[in-house]
């Protein structure tokens, strides 16, 4: 028996209203897609703004001042008016004094936290203490400024008595309570992510679980734990208010913690606040400075850029 | 028998280990706690007596530390927190909607992906510097309420794109290919499906990034915002036709932080103890944002199973 093969009706007759329906339909579908690639492009023109103007106004400057010494003198007093000296290193001593210590309190605590978090705590503890740690990155920098002069120093003068109200050790202490909690939530999700099954064949073979985090949930997530100490890094380099408050903004050429110094960083803060004369060479000096501090943090951000996707790709 | 020993000995040693690095781990923990739970007593202890009605509705003074308030730099931080947000949400969701649903793989999204990720990681004074050498030297304006806005909201643009992206991968794509095969263009998808499911996690982010803009100080320094601004800029409404006006936004203002920074260094000990009761006013705001994100972030996890 023959039936009539199925036909597929058209219930309603294509009209010139659908076509140009569908024509409007496909130039809205074409131009919202530019408008989110113009929004992500956008990204990529501040970044071009950002390098575009640190060269454009630090040219000015090195005219004026030689790039060797910008590089090597050690010296800093833009505001001096027959000798002014531009030697980044005395700012980039401070730089380096106060990251050295705020990573030395924030590497091993963050590492120490996240391990505990990850591989030791109970559920209920880690939900509740990894967003209350977290917060410790939500306070605003000025605010641990003034813990830093209010709290931390005069704590710091019970052992030694001698110690400035303003010092890099200090403004160093608390930057590294700030870092914590980037160190240890990103580590920890590296952590996490390390596969049970590398654990369970570490216990099997009799190691306890400070020997299985140790060997094997540490070099297994070690890209995640690099990435996590480069942004932490990063961070410490371009941190600003603390030491803008707390490290006492003297231009001092000097790797000691109890010493008062100034960051290249305070130093931007500091001559933006002063009313210094546009075009003067104290006020391109702060381009200098930024440029400086650019190309730092640029390069651990392209890093930790890379460290993470290893570690994604890992995964 | 002498082995058995040693073996036992050898677990005694084991479990010691075990039991020593939780001591060791729950101690570093309690002291990241404990140094917040510091942070905040000593905020309150010093701040806390200046806290009044009165307080927080008079103007701030350079001369009288007695009856200075911070009416206007709480207006400030609002108007540009305002335009933080109309500016970043937009711009931030609608980068993280092209790399996770248009951007092909190319060198052109690495580029971008780079990008972001080097952006997050710029000192924020440097978008300081970068905002007025656009707005005031290039445009030739002075630091006001949406320079500081829009430089404010370039620093939290990153934040916004990783939340949304985040909130946008989670969604499993039954749901895309359902609406397609129902007939859906890409922009309907994303109109009716993608955005409303992840608008819990751009809010997360929103709210995030809101806190970190009110508590960021360094920028507005940079900006040339960091002096003393007698006056709030006037409200949005007004009595005349349109009802609401934008004068505010070409007003300088002065910032909750910047006021801080600049009576934590001031030789007035009554100021420099004003500045503990600015510190707690920020600290109570960007806390309770960030815990209010916290809380929406859980209820998300708890209630969303795909």
């Amino acid at each position: 028996m023959s039936e009539a093969s199925p036909k597929f009706v058209r219930l309603r007759p294509r009209s010139f209203g659908d076509a140009a329906r569908r024509a409007w339909r496909e130039r809205r579908e074409a131009a919202v897609k530019w408008l989110f690639f113009a929004a992500a492009f956008s990204s990529i023109l501040i970044t071009l703004g950002i390098v575009c103007f640190l060269f454009s106004e630090s040219i000015p400057f090195f005219r004026n001042v030689s790039l060797r010494e910008f590089l090597t003198a050690t010296e800093w007093s833009p505001r001096d008016e027959d000798h002014p000296r531009f030697g980044i290193l005395t700012l980039a001593a401070a730089t380096f004094t106060t990251t050295a210590i705020a990573l030395a309190v924030a590497i091993p605590i963050g590492t120490v936290v996240a391990l505990y978090l990850s591989e030791f705590a109970p559920h209920l503890v880690r939900e509740s203490l990894k967003p209350a740690l977290e917060l410790l990155s939500a306070v605003p920098t000025v605010v641990y400024g003034y813990f830093a002069i209010q709290f931390v120093a005069p704590i710091l003068r019970w052992f030694r008595p001698e110690l400035p109200d303003y010092s890099m050790l200090s403004a160093g202490l608390v930057m590294g309570i700030m870092i914590i909690p980037y160190i240890s939530s990103l580590s920890e999700d590296a952590m996490r992510s390390v596969p049970m099954l590398l654990r369970e064949g570490s216990y099997a073979l009799g190691a306890n679980r400070v020997i299985t985090a140790l060997r094997v949930v540490v070099p297994s997530a070690f890209s995640g734990i690099g990435a996590a100490y480069i942004l932490g890094i990063s961070r410490a380099i371009g941190e600003t208010m603390i030491v803008a408050v707390a490290a006492g903004n003297q231009s001092l050429f000097t790797f000691n913690p109890l010493n008062a110094a100034q960051t290249i960083t305070a130093y931007i803060a500091q001559a933006s606040k002063g009313d210094t004369a546009h075009g003067g060479i104290a006020y391109q000096s702060r381009f200098a400075a930024g440029l400086m501090l650019f190309l730092m943090t640029i390069a651990f951000n392209l890093i930790g850029y890379w460290l993470r996707r290893r570690y994604h790709k890992a995964n | 028998m002498q082995a058995l020993t040693d073996v036992n000995r050898l677990i005694a040693l084991r479990k010691w280990q075990d039991r020593a690095f939780i001591a060791v781990g729950a101690g570093c923990t309690a002291l990241g706690v404990l140094a917040l739970a510091a942070l905040l007593i000593k905020l309150a202890v010093d701040g806390l007596p200046f806290i009044s009605y009165r307080f927080l509705t008079s103007r701030p003074s350079e001369l009288f530390p007695d009856s200075a308030g911070i009416l206007t730099p709480i207006i400030g931080t609002l108007a540009v927190v305002v335009v933080t947000f109309f500016a970043a949400v937009p711009l931030g969701v609608a980068t993280a909607v092209y790399l996770e649903e248009y951007a092909r793989k190319n060198w052109l999204t690495d580029l971008i992906e780079i990008n972001i990720s080097n952006l997050a990681g710029v000192p924020s004074i440097t978008f300081g510097l970068l905002g007025y050498w656009f707005f005031c030297t290039l445009l030739g304006l002075k630091p006001v309420v949406f320079v500081g806005g829009l430089t404010l909201a370039i620093l939290v643009l990153p934040i916004i794109i990783v939340t949304t992206r985040e909130a946008l991968r989670t969604i499993p794509s039954s749901i895309r290919e359902a609406a397609y095969a129902a007939g859906a263009t890409k922009w309907q998808v994303i109109r009716y499906h993608l955005l409303p499911y992840s608008l819990g996690g751009i809010l997360t982010g929103t709210i995030i990034a809101l806190s970190r803009a009110i508590g960021e100080t360094a920028p507005l320094i940079a900006l040339g915002a960091g002096g003393f601004v007698p006056d709030p800029p006037p409200g949005p409404l007004s009595s005349r036709f349109p009802f609401i006006n934008f004068a505010w936004l070409q007003k300088p203002f002065m910032a909750l932080p910047t006021l801080m920074f600049n009576w934590t260094d001031n030789p007035n000990v009554m100021f420099r103890q004003k500045a503990a009761a600015i510190g707690l006013v920020l600290i109570v705001l960007t806390l309770s944002l960030n815990a209010v994100a916290i809380v929406i972030r859980y209820r998300i996890r708890k209630r969303i199973k795909w």
